[in-house]
């Protein structure tokens, strides 16, 4: 698949005309997603799709296009349609593609062959098993809301008349339950699930215990009063927030007067043991990628080193406005023009497992899930507030479970409040990694 | 402008369904759509990009018993729907096979609103002009307006679906939108305001909307948030302006009330049709026929005409929505409400413009009778469990009510609450009725344009969380 996509990619670059710049990117992606609900297959999708985005920039002015289709016929149209867009662009000297920068591309296990050649029936057989086991694991869990296995085959190629030429390809496999339990009236849901390169990682028994504890443990929550108190992340609210974090350091952000940590670098911005790194050539990372949105090298990126900021990220144009190269981190489906964001994202461990850090706390809360977070960060100010659920910790024991309140406090004081990392580092099915993370001083609004 | 039998052909769309019914299928579909759109990009002073898009393909689904197999292509030949015809049907392994050949009846239905200009008629140069003029406006609100993005979309979504039931019918969507958002700064850091038009209309929205004043709007947000205390934290009353609400009633009954949630247990309306639910005063309507509105249409994506759907009537719940498949189940009609993002997904049910109707109260003795909590001008987007009914809220614009009048406006801070008790606890219904700000509903990965809509309100008692002790 990926020299087929190579030769469509080389093929609308030898149309580009002598006095423009052209950037094709093509993909194609094979998905299935199978759910069972009651013992049955209530769904299997099988999709195949494909698409292309050429970016034209002509005397420093920039237009895009992009098509859900590879016909040849639609090509040349894409191709036109952004060239005529160009035309309408502000002339900007900071405009160009990325350019060679001798980076080796490096070369990462991010194909499972055995997925290539996994049978539906194994898919559909997983997907009920899940569900079985969910269903058999407590009493009382009354259902499930979704029971999913799915996969997908992806490949990519850039190409451009700046010399760029990268092709990649890569497997992804999940399992995902998200399940119902209930005492009497009170219902309460929980979510699990395993992500792996292909069926052989998956674990069935890992994502029907998660998404069993994290329902019934809840059962009997109730509203907690207001106060401030230290609060630990379980490790996927933690990815939440440094996915919102990593937003905030890119050059793209800084240059448009929209980071809180504009002017910040070099300065102690997060507690000493907060050393935070984008490293997308990281092969266990669910976003592992051997190339970025503008086909340069992936590379390992350091942000923030013992609480000192170093520096942001940037793809080609952010950097050549910055004076400084691309870090490799351009973002981008085919229907947008490169982005700049984090690939990969992960907090250096520390040495305490979740339990010893709860064992260290008097007064405190478990986050286990947080809610409209994205309505409610805003990454300008920094301010956030999200709705939670979770436990109590009272002397350094998990106690009653607790819901319908909030969490609140600004991304800049949370970063400095944090008073331990936890050991349990995980990748979860996004752009960051899951560790544990405890956090003094956050204001819980309930009752 | 119905030239939607350009998609496919009726001899094609029968061959497809034949081929779709040839493993013993129960119901089949296809679903043939061409979506075009352009959108241009304003930001950092400068016009960023005009970048178009279009999308073209076609998604089969094959029911048997409880099973549904679907696939779709971007091969709109013969032979590529044919093949994802037999994908979607290799599931349904229900036995007798054979030849089915479907006679098509071809479904009429009153579109909301005519649409006036189509976008693609309009230059380019002309789209481009209207956001240097949003910038320019914004810019001269205040010094103090450091940043301005400023954003025009427009769509262009023609579809055809055909089922093994005789259903033929097709629709033509054009939506058009424009957004600005300011960062604003000052002593106290950075703080955000942001205001969006967005109508299924073409490019007469910008005879009925000023895109200066809309610039003004949201550069005034920004700036007035600058003087912005933390938000209080805890539960208090909380009055909830005109128009800036329906987002909550969306979220916190709504997706509540999908016949799909309700079938699987997981929501809190479960077995409670004809059950007082809410306050008496409550009526609360799902309506996709109302015209020009971000979440109208003439037919929805299973080609069922578009409805108006009266949910929870002076607070007893007298009905669910409805999708094609869990009405068929149910033995009943769909509401119209099954649509779907592209015809990349299968189609479940979805809202339209979901609102809240006009009580008997006036919006300022609401506020004035409100001894201390917060006026909330303008939520932001938020998020339900549909099986607790728990559900959290950003409050974009908010203010503080302190002995009866709106004080210090606050800085972020979220709204939590439970759906159910907020239905009961609206003590007081404003009688000046308005629909709010386009949205994007997310429901299993699959976004579509939805509206929403109430009046002044206020609601007993709400927790809000920010960050004052």
């Amino acid at each position: 698949m990926t020299d087929e996509l190579l030769a469509i990619a080389d093929q609308v670059i030898g149309w580009a005309n002598d006095d423009e710049q052209v950037e094709v990117v093509v993909v194609h992606d094979r998905d299935t997603e199978v759910r069972a609900y009651e013992g049955d297959i209530e769904s299997l999708s099988s999709a195949e799709s494909q698409g292309v985005g050429v970016r034209v920039i002509k005397d420093h002015r920039q237009g895009f296009a992009s098509a859900g289709t590879l016909d040849p016929t639609v090509l040349a149209e894409t191709l036109a349609d952004a060239r005529d867009n160009a035309s309408f662009g502000t002339p900007d000297e900071f405009l160009g593609l990325a350019e060679p920068d001798g980076v080796p591309i490096p070369e990462l296990a991010l194909v499972d062959e055995r997925l290539l050649g996994f049978a539906p029936e194994g898919k559909v057989a997983m997907a009920l098993e899940l569900e079985r086991a969910v269903r058999a694991a407590d009493d009382r869990i009354i259902g499930l809301e979704t029971a999913e296995y799915g996969d997908s085959m992806s490949a990519a190629a850039v190409v451009s008349t700046a010399g760029v030429r990268a092709v990649g390809s890569e497997t992804a496999a999940f399992l995902m339950a998200y399940s119902l339990a209930a005492d009497g009236d009170d219902v309460q849901t929980g979510f699990g699930f395993s992500v792996a390169k292909g069926p052989d990682g998956l674990d069935i028994d890992r994502a029907a215990a998660d998404a069993t504890e994290r329902a019934t443990r809840l059962l009997g929550a109730t509203k907690p009063g207001s106060e401030r108190l230290t609060v630990v992340l379980d490790p996927f609210v933690t990815a939440q927030f440094l996915a919102i974090l990593g937003g905030t350091l890119t050059g793209e952000a800084v240059q448009k007067g929209r980071s809180l940590f504009a002017e910040r670098s070099g300065d102690l911005v997060a507690s000493p043991l907060i050393t935070l790194v984008d490293d997308p050539t990281d092969p266990d990372a669910f976003t592992a990628t051997e190339s970025d949105g503008e086909g340069l090298a992936a590379r390992r990126n350091p942000l923030i080193t013992a609480g000192v900021l170093n520096g942001f990220l940037h793809n080609a144009y952010t950097a050549r406005k910055a004076g400084t190269r691309s870090t490799g981190s351009a973002v981008r489906g085919y229907s947008s023009t490169p982005g700049v964001g984090c690939q990969a994202l992960a907090l250096a461990p520390g040495t305490a497992a979740q339990a010893d850090l709860i064992a260290d706390i008097d007064n405190g809360l478990l986050v286990q899930g947080v809610s409209g977070l994205h309505s409610g960060v805003n990454p300008v100010s920094g301010d956030f507030s999200t709705g939670a659920e979770g436990l109590r910790i009272r002397n350094g024991a998990l106690a009653e479970p607790v819901r319908e309140f909030t969490i609140a406090s600004t991304l800049q004081r949370m970063l400095l409040d944090v008073v331990a990392v936890g050991s349990d580092l995980e990748w979860l099915p996004m752009n960051a990694a899951g560790v544990s993370l405890v956090v003094a001083d956050v204001t819980m609004s309930g009752a | 402008m119905n030239d939607e039998t350009a998609l496919l052909s009726d001899d094609l769309v029968q061959r497809t369904l034949g081929a779709a019914l040839h493993t013993g299928g129960e119901f089949a579909e296809v679903f043939v759509e061409d979506k075009r759109s352009t959108s241009a990009m304003f930001d950092d002073g400068k016009v960023e990009e005009l970048s178009s898009g279009r999308d073209r393909g076609a998604g089969i689904r094959v029911v048997v018993g409880e099973t549904t197999g679907f696939a779709h292509t971007a091969d709109l030949s013969e032979t590529g729907l044919v093949a994802a015809a037999q994908a979607a049907a290799a599931t349904a392994k229900g036995g007798g096979g054979g030849t089915r050949t479907i006679d098509l009846d071809r479904q009429s239905a009153t579109r909301p609103n005519e649409v006036q200009v189509l976008p693609e008629t309009i230059a380019k140069a002309t789209k481009v002009e209207l956001l240097g003029r949003a910038d320019q406006a914004a810019r001269d609100a205040g010094p103090a307006i450091s940043q301005v993005m400023a954003r025009y979309a427009d769509s262009r979504r023609r579809f055809l679906v055909a089922n093994s039931d005789g259903v033929l019918a097709g629709d033509d969507q054009v939506r058009t939108m424009f957004s600005v958002s300011c960062v604003a700064s000052g002593d106290t850091g950075m703080q955000t305001g942001r205001e969006t038009i967005g109508r299924t209309v073409g490019f007469e929205l910008f005879d009925e909307y000023d895109v200066e004043e809309l610039a003004r709007t949201a550069a005034n947000r920004a700036l007035t948030k600058l003087a912005a205390v933390p938000a209080p934290s805890g539960e208090m009353p909380v009055v909830i302006g005109k128009g800036g609400g329906g987002v909550l009633f969306h979220e916190a009954c709504g997706h509540g009330l999908e016949a799909d949630l309700v079938g699987k247990n997981a929501s809190v309306f479960a077995d409670r049709v004809g059950e007082q639910v809410a306050n008496r005063s409550v009526t609360i309507v799902d309506d996709g026929t109302m015209p020009t509105e971000w979440g109208a249409y003439a037919f929805d994506d299973e080609g069922r005409a578009g409805q108006r759907n009266t949910l929870i009537e002076n607070g007893i719940l007298t009905d669910y929505m409805w999708d094609l498949l869990r009405a068929r189940r149910a033995g009943r009609a769909s509401s119209g409400n099954g649509r779907r993002q592209g015809y990349q997904y299968l189609p479940m049910v979805r809202m339209t413009n979901t609102y809240l109707g006009n009580g008997t109260d006036d919006p300022d003795d609401i506020i004035a009778s409100t001894e201390r909590g917060v006026f909330v001008a303008q939520l932001g987007g938020g998020q339900v469990n549909t099986a607790t009914g728990d559900f959290v809220f950003g409050m974009t614009e908010a203010y503080l009510i302190e002995n009866g009048e709106i004080t210090a406006p606050l800085r972020e801070g979220n709204l939590i609450g439970n759906g159910p008790e907020v239905l009961t606890l609206i003590d007081a219904l404003g009688n000046d009725f308005a629909m709010g700000s386009p949205g994007t509903c997310g429901k299993d990965g699959q976004g579509v344009p939805v509206g929403d809509g109430t009046p002044t309100l206020r609601v007993a008692k709400l927790t809000v969380g920010g960050t004052a002790a």
